[in-house]
């Protein structure tokens, strides 16, 4: 992709990188603020994992290009991200057995 | 070969010559390190072997000395030559860690992968030469770890391959050894894995479209998938067992733990069976990983030999596909005997039949391909097409191990180590054999010497059946696997324990049929029949465009794909094979 | 011949290797790190007790800390855009203070575990503090690694600025999405480990 960026291209995303840096410092004191609330656990988890979520997209869509990224990469990432998931029943596939969840 | 070298990795592209270190030793060039591995891989392989002719001496005549190597084997393992029970469990792991993770993964991916990929897809090298070079290395340094891990007070590790916690956790130092040997083995990998990926999709050379690929390097791609992929969680696992023995974590030690009476001080709260589960997530898609390119290097070999298109090469490269794809969600049926509940249990029974489904369709695939073929019964054909009907019993037996009713009376006897066994002896290995003999041509310019390959074939074939067989009987009869007797305590296994004599001896002829590979081998390199042509198998695909053998940098002039890999006995045309590379005259 | 796609695109993948190979590794990051994610889950359900992030840890560091890392990963995307704009001076102080601000983050790391360790407080306590002290310090080999990794592109790496742009951008471009995916895990790590 980067044989595509004119210098105009540029100077206008490093405008966006500024914003997505206030918008993460915006959203850690967020989530910082909400923490001392001391919901209970299933809000806290919930509210939590959705701000690190957004965090974590704003700087894989910005950051790190994804948005214009190529088909190519989204497949592994998209194969990866199922995997993940795979990965993540693991304590969901323990507990079911025994009761707990 | 000097005139070229360095120009493939563009940084210093002064074209210097080499010093021995760097075009030996340090090489980046993906032919030598694939040789590199392929030594390694191969003595590795010979080292395990040997770790089980002790053992399986142990099993058939319990409390003997052993001869010949039992006095050298230290008073600390074997006082008398008599072999201890501590040593018989260290060398049960070391056999199996060794013969997975050091010997069959690294020759068929860190050598045959290394060695043709690039070759077949009209690529100058890998992608990334230097990882390459660190992939292997880093392996090297994994086998020292582990082999170093004889020497240290409790010896090696001996918990088995698996690791299980809690045992591993409360081990001796060896299994320290190991987990750090594992991390570097797992580093390895990943390296490796990127390498290939990359390697294929970006380096293929002009016309190969996927669909043109080699059924190899398909198979290639879809195992440093699972390797990229599955390896990751085993190595999370290694690093919480190195916390909890290392800095007392407990991650996988429940509360309440007592060690032969005593109990043990630890915050407790962890979980055993997560172990399982990281492991097995890994573990399952590693079977795959060995037997995938098992399947790729068979594939060449019956087109070849056949002198015919294999059979349903589309839907052995989809079944390929889905087969990685599922392998993923089977890990469980590993662990039918933790107590999980009937849904889950379900689920992964499911998943597990469904999985065989691909693997038949490979099977298939390549049984259709010999029918209606002239057959050129070489060296590596008796291999390959031996390969079919061992794989075929492999999985079978597969079979009633995915299903939890049956698997309830099977787990932990020897009907798995037959079952698992089947597939990685007489198949993979047997593949891996038949690719040496295949592609030795190309590598060294010279042929393996033809009545030596013979022997060595119907030698193994016979003795290592010899082996495997009975241990379905064993464990139909209930015999457990790791007795370092063998199961003389147990009554019910009185019935059938004759057949361990008879294993044993089996081993014992197997191992002496070795011989006619490793003196074939050496003596081949230096005396075997000088190759008249770069083409010897009068085969397609493109490794034997190049030059015998392949000089740095490979190809001569940049080449161009026209056609599928395997256009054998194309009617109309002069010879019986058409190259990938050969343009259409029009 | 030479291995092609080092600088240019491949057309019909649109990559050039190394930002095929990056990714890739990424992936195997995210299987590494989400396995460790799930057993931190694993354990935390099944556990009887688990204490809450906030009654042990310094949540006031700890945001800093965040806010820290989040800004070096804007001064290394910075880095890049500079380059891309050929200003190679702006480059060097751009991943300097990307390098100074992941020291940074380390020595705040080092004050925290310090305190720990003050007050006995090791991975041993419980499997709380293992999962703390394992997951944080993999995180902190994670930007060790990418210490090195930018001081040479700082440093004697940065030659290649002369000898071919093009190859030294993709470079930065490649040591920039590691740095940002550092970033992400201790996204998430932080309100698991400080906030929940
Ligand atoms: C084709 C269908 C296959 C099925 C349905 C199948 C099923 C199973 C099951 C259920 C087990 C667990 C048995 C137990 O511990 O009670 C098992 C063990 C095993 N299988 Fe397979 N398998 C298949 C193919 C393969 C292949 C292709 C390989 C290797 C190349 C393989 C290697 C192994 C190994 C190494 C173990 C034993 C691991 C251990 O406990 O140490 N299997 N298989
Ligand atoms: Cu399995």
């Amino acid at each position: 992709m980067s044989e595509a960026h004119t210098l105009e291209d540029v100077k206008q995303q490093v405008r966006r990188y500024v914003l997505v840096f206030v918008a993460l410092l915006a959203l850690t004191i967020v989530t910082v603020t909400i923490s001392y609330f001391h919901l209970s656990v299933v809000p806290a988890i919930i509210v939590a994992l959705f701000v690190a979520s957004i965090k974590g997209t704003l700087v894989a869509s910005y950051f790190m290009h994804l948005i214009s990224e190529r088909k190519l990469v989204f497949f592994v990432l998209i194969l990866t991200g199922v995997f993940f998931l795979a990965l993540m029943t693991l304590p969901v596939l323990h507990h079911a057995d025994r009761g707990v969840v | 070969m000097e005139h070229t070298a360095g120009l493939a990795h563009g940084e210093h592209d002064t074209s210097h010559e080499l010093s021995f270190w760097e075009k030996y030793i340090f090489s980046q060039d993906h032919k030598v390190i694939g040789i590199q591995y392929g030594i390694t891989a191969l003595l590795f392989l010979l080292f395990g072997f040997t770790l089980m002719i002790i053992m399986r001496w142990q099993l058939a005549y319990p409390g003997q000395p052993i001869p010949l190597i039992g006095q050298w084997l230290g008073d600390a393992n074997a006082p008398g030559g008599i072999m201890l029970p501590e040593f018989y469990n260290q060398l049960g792991a070391m056999h199996g860690t060794i013969m997975v993770f050091l010997g069959v993964v690294p020759l068929a991916v860190g050598a045959f992968g290394n060695y043709l990929v690039p070759l077949q897809i009209g690529a100058p090298d890998m992608a990334f030469p230097k990882l390459n070079m660190m992939s292997y290395w880093s392996y090297f340094l994994g086998g020292v770890t582990m082999l170093s891990s004889f020497f240290v007070p409790g010896g090696a590790a001996n918990s088995g391959w698996t690791s299980y916690a809690p045992l591993a956790t409360i081990a001796t130092t060896g299994q320290t050894f190991w987990l750090c040997g594992m991390i570097f083995l797992i580093t390895s990998s990943l390296l490796g894995s990127v390498n290939f990926i990359v390697t294929i999709v970006q380096l293929r050379a002009k016309g190969l479209t996927f669909m043109r690929l080699p059924f190899f390097v398909w198979a290639q791609l879809v195992t440093s998938f699972l390797l990229l992929l599955a390896f990751p969680p085993l190595e999370a696992a290694g690093v919480l067992q190195l916390m909890d023995r290392l800095a007392g974590t407990s991650f996988f030690l429940p509360s309440g733990l007592v060690i032969s009476g005593q109990p043990l001080h630890v915050s407790g709260g962890g979980s055993p069976i997560l172990w399982q589960h990281l492991f097995w997530f890994l573990a399952h898609p590693e079977v795959y990983v060995l037997i995938l390119p098992a399947m790729g290097i068979v594939a060449e070999i019956i087109a070849n030999n056949t002198r015919k298109p294999l059979w349903g090469y589309k839907s052995m490269v989809y079944a390929t596909i889905f087969l990685g794809f599922m392998s993923f969600i089977v890990w469980a049926h590993h662990m039918f005997m933790t107590g999980m509940g009937t849904v889950i249990s379900a689920f992964f029974q499911t998943t597990t039949m469904i999985i065989s489904i691909p693997s038949v369709i490979i099977l298939t695939a390549l049984l259709l391909s010999l029918y209606g073929g002239s057959i050129r019964f070489t060296v590596p054909m008796l291999f390959a097409t031996a390969f079919l009907p061992m794989f075929g019993i492999g999985g079978l037996t597969g079979l009633p191990l995915g299903l939890a009713p049956s698997d309830i009376h099977l787990h932990d006897t020897y009907y798995v180590i037959g079952h698992f066994h089947y597939v990685v002896a007489p198949g993979t290995l047997f593949a891996l054999f038949a690719g040496i003999y295949y592609w030795f041509p190309k590598v060294t310019g010279r042929q393996m010497n033809n009545a030596l390959g013979r022997i060595h074939f119907f030698g193994s074939f016979i003795f290592i059946n010899g082996i495997f067989m009975p241990m379905f009987i064993e464990g139909l009869a209930g015999v457990s696997r790791r007795l370092y007797d063998g199961g003389q305590q147990y009554a019910h296994a009185q019935g059938v324990l004759h057949w361990n004599v008879f294993m044993s001896i089996s081993a014992f002829c197997l191992f002496f049929f070795q011989l006619f590979f490793i003196i074939n081998f050496f003596w081949s390199m230096k005396k075997g029949k000088k190759v008249n042509s770069d083409n010897p198998w009068d085969a397609t695909t493109l490794e034997w465009d190049t030059p015998t053998p392949p000089p740095h940098g490979n190809f001569i002039k940049p080449l161009e794909v026209f056609r599928g890999p395997y256009e054998y006995s194309v009617p109309g045309k002069s010879r019986d094979f058409v190259p990938q590379s050969e343009q259409e005259k029009v | 011949m030479q291995v092609p796609y080092t600088v240019h695109t491949r057309s019909d993948t649109g990559l050039y290797n190394a930002k095929l190979g990056i990714w890739l590794f990424l992936s195997s990051e995210v299987m590494l790190f989400g396995a460790l994610f799930s057993s931190y889950i694993l354990l935390r359900v099944g556990a009887d007790t688990w204490p809450h992030g906030y009654e042990h840890l310094n949540i006031p560091l700890g945001t800093v800390n965040t806010a820290v890392l989040i800004t070096s990963s804007v001064t290394m995307v910075m880095a890049w855009a500079s380059l891309m704009m050929k200003d190679f001076a702006k480059y060097r102080s751009y991943l300097g203070a990307t390098i100074l601000l992941a020291i940074v983050f380390l020595v705040i790391k080092g004050f925290e575990y310090a305190a720990k360790f003050e007050h006995g407080l090791y991975p041993s306590t419980s499997t709380y503090f293992g999962i703390y002290f394992t997951l944080t310090g993999l995180h902190a080999l994670h930007i060790i690694g990418g210490i090195v990794v930018n001081a040479y592109l700082w440093g004697p790496g940065s030659k290649m600025w002369k000898t071919d742009p093009e190859r030294f951008t993709h470079r930065i471009e490649i040591a920039g999405l590691y740095w940002h995916f550092v970033d992400i895990v201790w996204i998430f790590l932080f309100p698991m480990l400080y906030l929940l």
